[in-house]
Parts: C-alpha cells; structure tokens; sequence
C-alpha cells in the first residue's frame, strides 16, 4: 500500500491511435489493419482517461503521463494529450510489435510502466477498432496490480482509489489500495478540448521513446509471431441487404409479429 | 502555405468543438433566432480563440495572423452561420480598435472579460440613413465636462440584443464627412440605451440583429478609443479584419458545400446513373473547385501579407478584394447547390437552403460589393473615390 501525497501521484494513461471511427478500413496482406489507408485518430474513450487523469492531478496535483504503443504517426496522439493537459509523454516503437494481439500488446504496455512509479494507471475501456475491452485487464495481471474496469468515475482517497463499475443493473462501488489500475467508461466526464495556450505549451514537453530492447522484451514475445492469435482470413462486410415493406392490409400486426418470432427476438 | 503542426492540431480542436459543442444546437438557434453567447462565449475563451492575436497582457494568445486563418476557416464550416458571425463580431469587428488604440484601463475594463468570453460585444457603425456610406452617420456624441452625451440610433447591429457594450463609431465634432468622428465604448447598461427592436433577417437567422437607440447616453470622455476625431479612421482599419474574417469563414463554408454537393450527386440516382456520372455537373462542379480553390489561395496570400507587415493600402486592397470575391462566390456556389440537390435542396430541412440564405450576406455586410469596388478602383488608380 502506498500512501499518495500530493506532490508525488503519479498517473500513467494509457492511449491508442485508431482509425477515425467513420472510415472504412481494409487490411493488409498479413490480415494486419492496413494504417496508412486511413484517418488517425485517438481513440476516443481514451480521451476521457486522459480528462480523468487531469482531473484527478487538478485535484491532487502530482504528474500525468501519457504512454503510447504504435507506429510513427502515434506521435500526434501523444500531442494531443499533452496539449489536453499531460505531463510528458512515452512512446513505445519497435518494428517488431507490428501485428501483436491483445496478449502481445499487454506485455510491451506493463514492460514500459513497470518501474515508472505509477501510482494509477488508467485506461479507456475498450479501443473502437479491436473492441476487446481486455487489454487494461491483462496489464493489470502482468503489473500485479488491483483492476477497477468499467468505471464511471474515481475518486482516489489517501492511499485509496475508489470507483463505481458499471454493471448490467447498474454499478458497483469497487476499491483498492494504490497501486491500482483503472478502466473509465465513455461518459465518465467531458473531455477538454486542446487550447491554444495548451497546444503551445505542449511543444516544450518530453516524449521519450522505447523500444524493444529497452522494454527488455525479445522479439519472439510480440508481433504477429509472438502473439496467440492470429487471423487466417477475413472477408469483407457483405452489403446491407434491403429491408422488407409490409403493407397493412389489415394483417400489419400479424406480419410484424412473425417477422420478430422468426428473428427471435419474441 | 505550410501550416505548422500545432497550427493542424488547434485546426482539429476548432473543428471538433464546432462539430460537437455547437452544430448540435444549430436547428433549435436558427428557430430562436438568438444563441446563447454568454454561455458560448466563455467556453471559446478558454480555447483561447476570443483573442487569438491579442497581446497576452490583455488576456490574448499572441499568436500571429495564421491562427485566426485556420480558426476563421473551420469556424466558417459551423452549421449555422449565424453563430460564426457572431463570434466573428467579437474576434475581428468590436475588439480590434480597442486593442490597437485603446488605453490601458479601457482595455482592463472590456477587452480583458471579451477576450476571455464573459462580455458580450458589438460594433455599432451602421444606421438608418447610413450603411456602407459611413460619412453619413448622424449619431452624436456631444461633449459635457468629462462625459460625451450620445442621441441618436444604430442598425442592424449583430449581438444588438445579448451585447455588455459596443463599439460605438459617433459624430464627435461639426467638422462633416471623414473627420470629426470618434469610436466610443458604451456599456449597455447605462441609461438611455435602448434596444428598439430584434429584426427579422432572411438569414443568419440564429444571430440576433437589432436596432439601438441612444437618448441622452453619458459616457466618460475617459471611453473614447484612442483619438477623438480619429474615430472613421479607426474604423477603417477594423474593417479590413471584418473583411479578412469574414472571407476566411466563407472558404471555409464553401469547401464544406461542395464537398456536400459532390458527395451527394455521386449517391443519387436519375436516369438509371447516378447525377455525379453527367459531364455537365461534373464539369461545372469542377469549375466551382477551381474558383473555390483560387480563392482560398488568394485568403491565404492575404494571411501572408499581414503576417509580413504588408502596408496598409496593400492589406486594405487585398482584403477587398478578398470579401468580394468569396462573396460573389458564396452566391454561386450556393445557388448550384441547390439546383443538383433539386427538390430536395429546396427543403428546409437540407442544409442547402439555410446556406443559400446564410451566403446572401457576405455580398452586403461589412461593406457592399459596390463598396469593395470602389475602393479596390481607388487602389488601382482606376478612378477617385
């Protein structure tokens, strides 16, 4: 257990850079997304961990970074959370992570934490363009840490984090002792919007960038040979099929009802 | 030109906050016919966006003229032109005198809460019998002691309704024409000011415009913006911002309806293709990229200008030139917009008919077309003024 004081809380948030949600994305020959084809974005729950991590360093004081896994253009997401408020940024590059799955992707995450001093790490809880929602939990197992997924807000205490998860009949209030990790969920606050004076501060901040053999991670640990699954095929998304227009000529109901017994939804 | 990397970003940020904080709302503004800028105002100070070239003394970014170019481009893509306007109204048309000219207490006293959103502003030029021919103005300002007294009325005033003050352009002196004038803050909660009426407007309909009256008004001489008399000469100048920031939007306004436009005549279908496969629309939506095109560049050549410290005949040239021509342009866009949407392009409920409404101004506000003319004759030796 680690007691926070407000000079030393150290918060790690962890972002993604996605394709902009709304593009069509196509893939590569190795069954990989093809990056270069499209808008990037960051992906937007991670825009509300960044928002909460600001709020609870504006509450607490302490340190915000920013850690991203991903190619060159990441940079431009690490910016943009600098410019929302963050402390300094890490960059995780390595032409050797190229195509690594969640479990891949856990490892390089909790090797660049680890040894940071983190006192919460925070993630979105999911990225738009994998979905899995799995990451934040692997991290957490890999770093030994208590996991607080799916939160709709945190509030942190002494040495204490507390948050509501969010559950299929409404939310839990969870606990742990800090260290601890984080999942928000959409709408756990209102992201700021990079300012002027914040985007121009940001040009000042670090960004230190790691590699694999600065993770101390080995090549066969990550990438598409290192990771426990694999794609083997993927076909595109067939077009939508034209809904089907039911006259009412007095048997509507009927018609919509079989309709729903058919789909199973009754 | 080249932006820079944080000039792309705070290009996302004004996108996503037009997109997201104000787009939204767009519909149920236009049918008000007022928005809320006192709650929209504080939230575009804290971007930083009220005083982008301001003097960080006084609450500004003292950024240079690029970044009101980019703010002034994505702002022009908001659903309702109105409320770009308005913002407009407050960035480049009320403040820039009292930033260039004005003491430091009447900068500590109204700049300071416009830059950062908590005052509402507004430029009080126009008047009945007074539009584009400035000279004409007859409100007065007559001088008691340490007070101006004004009698008189202002026009078509945007923000007429929600404005904390106004940049008041008054006949100071006897002296006719040009001189003799003064630019003059008036707060509006003194006595005597009146908002007469809220107007009714073809376009721009979420902005609210209205008539002002002035009865025995007492202000501090203290409120005068720089030189009395100097007032027409100072307006001038603010006019080349107006100007600036306006055709600035309507790029940005432009590129948004042809890519609308393009996008929709490639989905619809007629005559078993669809309208995007025609030679004719083809060909006459890519006149339309061609002008719009050379018209941003020429924008951007006027950025430049004044970022190098072009001289003022220069930048006063160019930014006519600029208004009118992105003016000319908004009424032909717009006017082709709606003839490949067809009917459904005359609805209200497409974005086509609030635009060809909203583009009609920019050919009359800040000076008419004839008045861009006129000067941009003058400029070029053409003829005398």
């Amino acid at each position: 257990m680690r007691e926070v004081d407000s000079e030393t809380m150290k918060i790690v948030v962890c972002v993604k850079q996605v394709p902009d949600s709304w593009a069509e994305k196509t893939l590569g020959a190795d069954n990989t997304l093809d990056r270069g084809s499209v808008d990037a974005v960051m992906n937007e729950l991670d825009e509300y961990a960044v928002e909460e991590a600001l709020r609870l360093q504006e509450a607490h004081g302490g340190e915000v970074i920013v850690l991203s896994m991903g190619p060159s253009q990441t940079t431009d997401t690490i910016r943009k959370a600098l410019s929302m408020g963050a402390d300094s940024g890490v960059h995780v590059i390595d032409d050797g992570l190229h195509g690594s799955d969640a479990v891949a992707t856990s490892l390089a995450l909790a090797k660049a934490i680890e040894g940071r001093g983190a006192d919460l790490v925070i993630f979105g809880s999911e990225s738009t363009d994998a979905r899995m929602s799995v990451v934040p939990a692997m991290v957490a197992e890999r770093l030994g840490l208590p996991q607080l997924t799916f939160s709709s807000s945190v509030s942190v205490e002494g040495s204490t984090v507390r948050t509501n998860r969010v559950t299929e009949y409404g939310y839990d209030v969870v606990e742990a002792s800090l260290p601890a990790l984080v999942s928000v969920v959409e709408k756990i606050n209102e992201p700021r919007y990079p300012s002027f004076k914040g985007i121009m501060a940001a040009k000042k901040k670090k960004v230190e960038t790691v590699d694999l053999a600065g993770l101390g991670v080995s090549a066969d640990q990550v990438g598409l040979a290192g990771s426990w699954s694999a794609v083997e095929e993927a076909a595109a998304r067939p077009p939508k099929a034209k809904g089907t227009i039911v006259t009412d000529d007095g048997a509507g109901g009927t018609a919509i009802a079989d309709f729903l017994s058919a789909q199973k939804f009754i | 030109m080249r932006f820079t990397e944080e000039q792309e970003l705070f290009r996302t940020t004004v996108r996503e906050f037009v997109d997201k904080e104000i787009n939204p709302h767009a519909d149920a503004w236009e049918a008000a016919g007022i928005f809320p800028a006192h709650e929209l105002f504080p939230r575009l100070g804290e971007l930083g966006l009220l005083g982008l070239e301001y003097d960080p003394r006084w609450g500004g970014q003292g950024a240079d003229h690029t970044w009101t170019l980019v703010y002034g481009e994505e702002f022009g893509r908001c659903a309702a032109s109105g409320v770009a306007m308005a913002v407009s109204v407050q960035t480049d048309m009320a403040t820039p005198s009292l930033h260039r000219f004005g003491s430091d207490e009447l900068k500590e006293r109204y700049l300071v809460p416009a830059v950062r959103g908590d005052m509402v502003a507004a430029i009080a030029v126009t008047e009945p019998d007074a539009g584009s021919d400035v000279a004409g103005l007859r409100t007065r300002a007559v001088r008691d002691g340490d007070e101006w007294v004004v009698n008189g009325s202002k026009l078509y005033i945007t923000n007429g309704t929600q404005a904390d003050w106004l940049c008041l352009l008054a006949r100071t002196s006897d002296d006719g024409g040009h001189r003799g004038m003064s630019q003059i803050v008036v707060p509006t909660d003194v006595d005597g000011f009146s908002v007469s009426r809220k107007l009714d407007k073809l376009g721009q309909r979420s902005s609210d415009t209205a008539e002002l009256s002035f009865v025995d008004v007492r202000v501090p001489v203290a409120n005068t913006i720089g030189e009395i008399g100097r007032g027409f000469q100072q307006q001038m100048a603010q006019f080349q911002n107006e100007r600036l920031i306006a055709a600035y939007m309507a790029i940005g306004n432009l590129q948004l309806a042809l890519d609308r436009t393009i996008t929709y005549v490639q989905e619809r279908q007629a005559f078993g293709r669809s309208l995007g496969d025609n030679q004719w629309i083809q060909f006459k939506l890519a006149e339309l990229v061609a002008e719009v095109d050379l018209t941003r560049q020429y924008c951007y050549a006027c950025a430049e200008a004044i970022t190098s410290g072009a001289d003022p005949l220069t930048v006063t040239k160019m930014a006519s030139i600029a208004k009118l021509k992105t003016g000319r342009l908004s009424r032909e866009v717009a006017d082709w917009c709606i003839q490949f949407h067809g009917g459904i392009g005359y609805m209200e409920e497409t974005w086509t008919a609030r635009y060809f409404r909203d583009s009609r101004l920019l050919s009359i506000g800040g000076g008419a077309d004839e008045v861009m003319l006129r000067i941009i004759a003058m400029l070029a030796g053409i003829g005398k003024a």
